[in-house]
Formats: structure tokens, C-alpha cells, sequence
């Protein structure tokens, strides 16, 4: 019998609903429950009749992504699923009737097979609701697939961009047509890579999800400890940091005068210490090429429960973008403006 | 021949649930190679949700479909992921197969089959070649079919379907994925059983040791 991983957890298969009545008891200013759909958590201040409704979701395990991105000036509602796994249609079903205000619903989620099946599941039956649903996937991370494939990628931290500048649409009270456009101008916009140093453990069996050696880093693994693009000896945080971002820039190709914004993202347990450092090299290499930094994040944004590693996401931003960038929001677990 | 029955049905899903349970570490394990290692759990999650919501039911008062409906939403609202909406689609189809009937003859349990294997191909937009559980589940259902139409027996018909599961389950290690999560890994996939078509395998297992 391997030895399983440590967690404060009681049973692993109830984590979840643990979790969110932790959330709920937490943060009864911004979030509640719908009636009777205890997965569904819908932003107290936000949705409004004349507002084209937002809802994101996803499985657990990425907190605070999805759930802590709840609240008014970004999403109006997240549908929850178990540990890395999509939510099924009837929780998201009931996030659609929650926000709508008759303007529409935007549902927006990371790139993954299950979540597009439940998620469209849910948008017929909203249409049999007369709720008019319109998708949006988030497709930033540059590592899952190559360039001229960029609908095949996978959605992963840069959604934290994407939905912001989403939800700031919504918020500002834009069409239906829009607030699409801008999220999908946002998705456009943002790339992603990432590197893990140790894997994961789901809650119910407590294992550690892949296996890598004690002085091994993989790029572009991806936040369900999904393998990457390569595998090699772990270096140093400028060489990791070069590593990733040369990849990110020969995508993005910013010319000097450009502006970005910065997301340097823990996927669990990697310290705000290793984050800084990375983002110290970020920032030297991007003065170097004469590309400025609007706005800078740094820590837990989107996790893979406690894996160790890191992603960097830069948003290339124009005017448009950096104005729904700078929109303030008021969530559980981020404020902004 | 005997005809199934919704107390058939019930013991085909609680076979499904047994065997699905047994194998759950092996199928993370699978999964966890070139996926994201939950699929043991979401299925077992899945099948015993299924097995619960049926034990309350009175099923003198059903007829097959409304059984095998049951089961489609039990099963996809514990499980979410990708493998909800695939076997909820089966079964919902399944139903639809076999709507109006009080028992399954061998026909129909075939033609349930074939239904639930439509199913899984549609809602995964997926074809036979892309390492999914379109691998094991068409070449089962058609397996089944030929078997049937050549005469043999609902036993040897499943039996038909769980030797075809079986190789085309095996036959996705020399497959690159090109459907769900593992299909970013391109030539990274290639050696390894594809975890849904592996569970498939053991879910037709059971249906066979259920039904026949």
C-alpha cells in the first residue's frame, strides 16, 4: 500500500460540499447558493434585469478560480463540479436562471472535452427556458497545442484575465454581441505557459498523480497534472522564467511601445517567495524589449490543488482591454478599481 | 429466451456498479498516465449513484425505458466530467431504443446496445481510430449485432460484444489520441491503454454478466 499524501480533509469524497459551505459561511456578503442547487454559486450583487449574465464554472480543485471570481464586475455565477471535473448540466442550468436578466447569458470555461459537453448540455435546456446562452472558451495556454490549433488548447490561469475582462463588459451594461466580442478578443489575447516541480492529489485517493523525479520540472504541464511538452532537470527561476516566456512572446510578438498585463500564478504550493523572483526576471526581460507592464498579479489565481509549480500569463492589451482590466470588481476572493 | 425485465436491468446496473468499483484504482491509475487520474473515481461515483437511486425505485411500476432514463440523470448528476454526459447520452438513447416495451427480448437488448454505442459516438463527436471509448464501444455493439443476426444467442451475442470491446480496447495503445484530454499529448499517448475505452470493457463485462 503506497503511502497517500497528507491532507486536512475529513472524507475525501465529501470535500467539496465541505468547501463550499466554508465558502458560503465565509463570504455571505458576496455569494449564496441557488435555491435547492447547492452547486450553483450566484453573486448576491451583480446580476440585473438589462445585464447580459455571465456564468463560469469547472471542477474544484483550482480554487480560487472559479468560485472566488464571483461577484459584482465580474461573474455573476459559478456552477461547481468535483475535483477536475466538469459540473453537470443541471447546477449550470441553474446558474443560467439565476443571472439572466434578458439579455442573455455568456457561459465562459476553460477548454476541455467534458466541460464543453456538460456546458452545452446546459445551454439546449436553457434555450428550452427561453435564455438565451452564447460560449466562450478560454483557449490560453500555449503549450497544449500548436499555434494554428489554437482552438484545441487549453483553458488554464489566463481565464482570471479573460473572465475579468468579460465580466467588465457585462458590467458596463454592453450588447450581448459586445460583451462576446470582447471575451473572445480577451481569450485572443491571452497566452499561458506553465512548469510543475511535484504533482497533485485528488481528495478521494489521496496519490500522487504523476510521477516526476526529485530533481525533475515539467513545462507545460497542465493544471490537472495533464504531462507537458517537456521534461528536463530542474533550473534555475531566470532560465524557467526565459524558458516560458520566450514562448509566450514568440506567440504574442509585441513590438516595443506595447503594454501587457502580468499574472505570475502558483498552482498550489509554490511560495510567493519563488513567484517574486520569477516576476523580477519577467519584468527585466520585458524592459529589455521595451514592452510595459500595466498591472501586475502575483499568487494563488487558478491551482491544481497542491501541486508545486508555476505559469506566467501575459494579456497583450490595448485600449479597450486595459479599460476592462482596470473596471472595478468586488468578489470573495479579489477586488479590483 | 428469456425476456429482461426491469429487475434485469436493475441487475445488470448493479453488476456494472461491482465490477466498476473493483477496477477503480486500476482506471486512475490509466488515467492517470496520460489524463488527469479521476476517471476510476468518476465512474465508480457514477455507477453508484445509479445503483442507489434504482434500489428506491418500485420497479413493478416501471417499464425499461423509464429505468434506463433514471439511470442516465443519477448518473450524470454525480459525475459531471466527461464521462457523465457520455453514459447519461448512452442510456437516454438505450431508453429511447427500447420505449414501449415491459421486457427485452435478445433483439432489443442488442438493438439497446447499438443505441447506447450511437450515443457515446455522437455526444463525443468522436470515430472509431481517436483513442476514446468509441473504441471499445462500436466495435462491441457491432460485434453484438452480427452475432445476433447470425443466430446465436443473447450469451454468445454479449459474449461476441465483450471479446471486441476487449480488442479494441487493447488497440488503442497504438492510437494518438485525438479526442479529450490526452489528445494534446500527440505521440506522448502512443503505448497506453486509453482509460474510457478500458472502462468501457468492464462496464460491457458486467452488462454481460448482468443480462446473459
Amino acid at each position: 500500500m503506497p503511502v497517500q499524501t497528507k491532507k486536512i480533509i475529513n472524507d475525501g469524497n465529501r470535500s467539496v460540499d465541505e468547501m463550499l459551505e466554508g465558502v458560503l459561511a465565509a463570504h455571505p456578503r458576496h455569494l449564496k447558493s441557488a435555491a435547492g442547487s447547492p452547486r450553483s454559486i450566484i453573486a448576491r450583487d451583480g446580476p440585473r434585469a438589462g445585464k447580459v449574465g455571465l456564468v463560469i464554472g469547472g471542477g474544484s480543485g483550482h480554487e480560487p478560480t472559479f468560485l472566488g471570481f464571483v461577484g459584482k464586475g465580474l461573474a455573476d455565477a459559478a456552477a461547481i463540479g468535483n475535483v477536475f471535473a466538469s459540473p453537470p448540466p443541471d447546477p449550470i442550468l441553474e446558474c443560467a436562471k439565476a443571472v439572466s436578466g434578458g439579455a442573455g447569458v455568456l457561459f465562459m470555461y476553460g477548454n476541455y472535452a467534458g466541460d464543453v459537453m456538460n456546458f452545452d448540455m446546459a445551454a439546449e435546456m436553457a434555450a428550452m427556458d427561453d435564455i438565451e446562452v452564447r460560449t466562450v472558451l478560454s483557449t490560453d495556454d500555449v503549450a497544449s497545442a500548436p499555434r494554428d490549433q489554437r482552438q484545441k488548447r487549453r483553458g488554464v490561469a489566463g481565464n482570471f484575465f479573460i473572465f475579468k475582462a468579460a465580466g467588465a463588459a457585462c458590467d458596463r451594461m454592453l450588447s450581448f454581441d459586445e460583451c462576446e466580442r470582447i471575451a473572445r478578443k480577451a481569450n485572443d489575447h491571452t497566452f499561458t505557459m506553465g512548469v510543475a516541480l511535484s504533482p497533485c492529489s485528488l481528495p478521494q485517493t489521496r496519490r500522487p498523480n504523476f510521477e516526476i523525479g526529485p530533481d525533475e520540472m515539467e513545462i507545460g504541464m497542465g493544471i490537472h497534472g495533464e504531462p507537458g511538452i517537456a521534461r528536463g532537470k530542474l533550473k534555475t527561476a531566470d532560465e524557467i522564467t526565459d524558458e516560458m516566456l520566450d514562448k509566450i512572446l514568440a506567440e504574442m510578438a509585441p513590438v516595443r511601445g506595447d503594454k501587457v498585463a502580468v499574472l505570475v500564478n502558483s498552482l498550489g504550493s509554490t511560495p510567493l517567495m519563488e513567484l517574486y523572483i520569477m516576476n523580477r526576471r519577467l519584468r527585466r526581460r520585458l524592459d529589455d524589449i521595451g514592452v510595459s507592464v500595466h498591472a501586475t498579479w502575483v499568487g494563488n489565481y487558478c491551482t491544481s490543488l497542491e501541486m508545486a509549480g508555476a505559469s506566467v500569463t501575459l494579456m497583450h492589451l490595448d485600449g479597450e482591454l486595459q479599460t476592462m482590466l482596470d473596471h472595478p470588481c468586488d468578489c470573495a476572493m479579489f477586488r479590483a478599481g | 429466451m428469456t425476456a429482461i425485465d426491469t429487475a434485469g436491468l436493475k441487475t445488470m446496473f448493479d453488476e456494472i456498479a461491482v465490477a466498476i468499483e473493483a477496477d477503480k484504482d486500476r482506471l486512475c491509475q490509466l488515467d492517470g498516465v496520460i489524463g488527469d487520474a479521476d476517471h476510476g473515481i468518476a465512474m465508480a461515483l457514477g455507477f453508484g449513484a445509479v445503483r442507489d437511486v434504482l434500489a428506491a425505485l418500485d420497479l413493478s411500476a416501471i417499464e425499461p425505458t423509464a429505468l434506463l432514463n433514471t439511470a442516465a440523470k443519477s448518473f450524470l448528476n454525480a459525475v459531471g466530467a466527461s464521462s457523465g454526459p457520455l453514459y447519461a447520452t448512452a442510456f437516454m438513447r438505450g431508453a429511447a431504443a427500447v420505449k414501449g416495451k415491459a421486457a427485452l427480448a435478445d433483439a432489443d437488448v442488442v438493438a439497446m446496445l447499438q443505441a447506447m454505442a450511437q450515443g457515446i459516438r455522437d455526444r463525443g463527436k468522436a470515430e472509431l481510430g481517436e483513442k476514446t471509448m468509441v473504441d471499445a464501444w462500436q466495435p462491441a455493439a457491432e460485434a453484438a449485432a452480427t452475432a445476433h443476426a447470425a443466430g446465436r444467442t443473447l450469451a454468445e451475442s454479449l459474449d461476441a460484444a465483450f471479446a471486441a470491446a476487449e480488442r479494441g480496447a487493447e488497440a488503442t495503445k497504438d492510437m494518438i489520441a485525438a479526442k479529450g484530454r490526452s489528445s494534446r499529448l500527440g505521440e506522448r499517448s502512443l503505448g497506453h491503454m486509453d482509460p474510457g475505452a478500458a472502462s468501457a470493457v468492464t462496464v460491457i463485462g458486467a452488462m454481460r454478466k448482468g443480462l446473459a
